[in-house]
């Protein structure tokens, strides 16, 4: 065998190994039936056509690598941002695996949620058994402050009403009657993980805020949203309104849970907004939401307390931070430091110095609606060119203003917004009308592959790297770190180039 | 927003359900009230009488053709019918496929989250049979309806029914606001069909709200796709409807948590009342009937 324990080869490296060789060759000459080689390549390059394109954009029955995810896991996200808040999804159990399994591997720490796993018997009779069992272990198991229920399929389509689960589970004493279990019903099938986001940060507020007597303060909540750089960007954001002095609280602050150190001490829950705080917040003068696809629930029921609201797309790059910043200062009253002033002018200062290897690139961006908006407005701000913005979840007003973004810049002149789209459709867009570069996610590799258009990661999930949600892509220095990012793909691309055959004739050192 | 009354009519599938509804309706705009229709049945005949028509864009069958529900807007599936009445279908599968309970949840979250419930005194559920499952409690559950009236008569099948029924909204009376508002009695010209009724009503622990005599005039307007009140204005049926609304219109907050019945209990009423008989009875009556035959032939 060529493996041995002495010396361990990656799989890259050991199925080129003979043996693998042969039994590949083997495989395909007995089992697979593959057509000839020159038919295969045909067909590849047929599928990489203007006329594969107009098939494919014709497509209405199917779905492929769409680029979201369902509700549940927008809820167990939101969720973690609380203290010591267990989720509690109600429904089939491999569905909380794929939610646990998917923050994990995002941000490379442990993400805990439990099941009321129904099974057949559940799905004729209903759930409530499960409710009442599950609530009572869980409560039991691992000493939550609060358990926040969300829903899978199985129990939307049978149509479970949580509320009066709920009630009767704490009427048999499953928890007291005084602990906190806020639900949301995020069926799956609808929306995405942002809808879901809203729906469960809604339900929690409306657990909290209910009845609630209303005592004005100068307090805003900060609605940060569904955010793979949820970690860095949170901490980030307090190190800005700090420098403000503005009294704030962030609802659902994930940052630390998604972050926990290693000192010898398993946290299951760590930090995370407090149980006091989110009911006090209901005293806010303002809710702000930092994407506003991900609140627009949450912020309809913060403005019926007579809240003020606002919402932003992301707040990346100078324009959108500027934004942020601004409107913060003008419900709180706060100056803007000259501290902030000077991140601005910083990051103005490395745009300006970069501008000759940016201008004029192109780029291809995909993600949840918030995103793509606030990273082609970025691209646009350094004279880049977002030919191809598409987002899953991206509806058709959504398009509109994407519209108006290109619209509102010469760059934009050849851009175009592609709502409810796929990356297979990405696809053909990257293989008929290439870009210099594709703005996504870990899925994107796979378009890098077949299209060699050069992927730049930095929307969730990103599986494939680690850490980088470690590091803000928000305000001033998160715009730094983005444009850091685009100019390190720039530069290898580059030299990548000079290092083609027959390229043997760039020697810069100095780029 | 808080004045907003939303009610349900519930009862067995062919009791006359939407046709009461309906007039029932078509009588409380006339009241001045303005009034949302959702009509809970993928048969969508809940608002036939209403717009003179039968409706063809239900939501879900719109959602089917967009693609997503998320794709369609509320002037696609509202429609103004008789007095300005707003009336919406859920809509469903064909027969035998996909999953109507599913179906009336989806409509009435679209319906909620897009505004049509603004602007409204009375929201009107019509739902199909029984409450055969979770999807069609969805209009019973808690900042739903806070109401539900049964429509039944004096068969034995609608009894069963009527008493299935409040045991659905006995289930959600504990964690929500829902009430049973009272049995309404479509007659069928059963044996002592008022009486029985009102029995039924007490066991209940609820009234029998009123008590619609049977009138041909009902069909003929029917037959036209139109509501007695609109068809025959003056009729003596009409005037029924429209004491039918006017009590429903005083009934608000005057519902009770039903107290369903065993299927014991339920059927030892319908002895007392001689609707069902005694294996003995009906053996005995069989072996008169027989000798009765036998004289017969004999003579």
């Amino acid at each position: 065998m060529p493996q041995s324990a002495e010396k361990v080869l990656d799989h890259s490296l050991l199925f080129r190994e003979p043996e693998y060789k042969e039994m590949f060759a083997k495989k395909r000459a007995d089992m697979e039936n593959m057509p000839a080689t020159e038919k295969v390549q045909e067909t590849a390059d047929w599928t990489k056509s203007w006329e594969y394109r107009e098939k494919n954009f014709a497509r209405e029955s199917l779905s492929i690598n769409p680029a979201k995810a369902c509700q549940p896991l927008g809820a167990v996200f939101a969720a973690a941002g609380f203290e010591k808040t267990l989720s509690f999804v109600h429904g089939s159990q491999g569905c909380v695996a794929y939610y646990r399994s998917h923050l994990s591997r995002h941000f490379k720490e442990p993400c805990s949620a439990v099941s009321s796993s129904m099974t057949e018997d559940a799905a004729v009779f209903g759930g409530l058994n499960n409710m009442v069992e599950g609530l009572k272990n869980a409560y039991a198991l691992y000493s939550p402050k609060m358990i926040a229920v969300s829903t899978t399929c199985m129990a939307e389509v049978i149509g479970d009403d949580l509320q009066s689960f709920i009630i009767g589970a704490k009427d048999k004493e499953s928890v007291p009657q005084d602990f906190p279990v806020p639900y949301a019903h995020t069926p799956a099938f609808v929306g995405s993980h942002t809808t879901g986001y809203d729906n469960m940060l809604r339900g929690i507020l409306e657990g909290f805020w209910a009845n609630a007597e209303v005592t004005k303060n100068e307090t805003i909540n900060i609605v940060p949203g569904f955010d793979g750089f949820a970690v860095g960007n949170n901490r980030e954001l307090k190190r800005i309104l700090d420098l403000m002095g503005v009294e704030y609280t962030i609802l659902s602050d994930v940052s630390d849970q998604f972050d926990t150190p290693s000192d010898g001490e398993f946290r299951m829950y760590d930090g995370g907004t407090t149980l006091e705080a989110a009911k006090n917040a209901v005293n806010a003068k303002a809710t702000i939401s930092l994407q506003q696809y991900c609140s627009t629930k949450t912020l309809q029921y913060a403005k019926s307390f007579d809240q003020e609201t606002a919402s932003f797309h992301y707040p990346m790059g100078v324009a959108a931070t500027d934004e942020f910043l601004m409107k913060v200062s003008e419900i709180t009253g706060k100056e803007i430091p000259e501290e902030l002033r000077m991140e601005r002018g910083r990051l103005v200062d490395a745009m300006a110095d970069s501008q000759a290897t940016l201008h004029g690139k192109t780029y291809a961006i995909y993600g949840d609606p918030d995103f793509v908006y606030a990273m082609a407005r970025f691209v646009l701000e350094f004279g880049g060119e977002p030919r191809h913005c598409l987002a899953t979840n991206g509806t058709k007003p959504w398009a509109k203003k994407m519209q108006a973004l290109f619209d509102s810049s010469p760059f934009g002149a050849e851009c175009k917004a592609y709502p409810g789209n796929d990356l297979w459709h990405m696809r053909s867009l990257l293989a008929t009308e290439p870009t210099d570069f594709l703005i996504g996610n870990s899925h994107g590799k796979f378009l890098e592959r077949d299209t060699g258009v050069p992927l730049i990661r930095l929307t969730f999930p990103i599986f494939d790297r680690h850490h980088h949600h470690r590091f803000p892509v928000w305000g001033y220095q998160g715009g730094l770190r983005v444009l850091v990012t685009l100019l390190d793909k720039a530069f290898d691309a580059l030299d990548a180039a000079g290092l083609e055959p027959g390229g043997d004739i760039s020697f810069d050192l100095t780029r | 927003m808080s004045s907003l009354r939303q009610i349900a009519f519930y009862g067995k599938g062919g009791i006359g359900k939407s046709t009461t509804s309906q007039n029932t309706l078509a009588a409380l705009v006339e009241m001045g009230q303005k009034i949302l229709i959702v009509g809970c049945d993928p048969k969508a005949d809940s608002t036939r009488l209403i717009l003179n028509t039968k409706m063809q864009d239900t939501v879900l069958s719109l959602a089917a053709e967009a693609g997503s529900v998320e794709d369609l807007e509320l002037e696609d599936v509202l429609k103004l019918g008789y007095k300005g009445i707003k009336c919406t279908e859920s809509g469903g599968p064909e027969p035998g496929v996909g999953c109507a309970g599913r179906g009336v949840i989806t409509a009435i979250n679209f319906l909620e989250e897009n505004g049509a419930y603004d602007d409204v005194d009375y929201v009107s559920y019509d739902v199909l049979g029984d409450v055969v499952c979770g999807g069609f409690a969805m209009p019973i559950r808690e900042n739903k309806a806070q109401e539900i009236y049964i429509v039944m008569s004096g068969e034995m099948m609608a009894l069963y029914a009527a008493n299935n029924i409040a045991k659905g909204i006995l289930k959600y009376a504990h964690s929500g606001g829902v009430r049973l508002g009272g049995l309404i009695c479509n007659e069928r010209q059963t044996d002592q069909e008022l009486e029985l009724s009102e029995a039924l009503a007490e066991k209940l622990n609820t009234k029998l709200i009123h008590f619609v005599p049977r009138d041909n005039i009902v069909q003929h307007a029917e037959l036209r796709r139109q509501t007695v009140i609109q068809y025959a204005p003056d009729s003596n049926q009409a005037k029924e409807y429209r004491t039918l609304a006017e009590k429903i219109h005083a009934n608000s907050g005057q519902g009770t948590i039903p107290t369903p019945v065993s299927m014991d209990e339920l059927e030892q009423m319908l002895l007392d009342f001689g609707i069902m008989k005694t294996e003995e009875q009906a053996l005995a009556e069989l072996q008169a009937k027989e000798a009765a035959k036998a004289a017969e032939a004999a003579a």
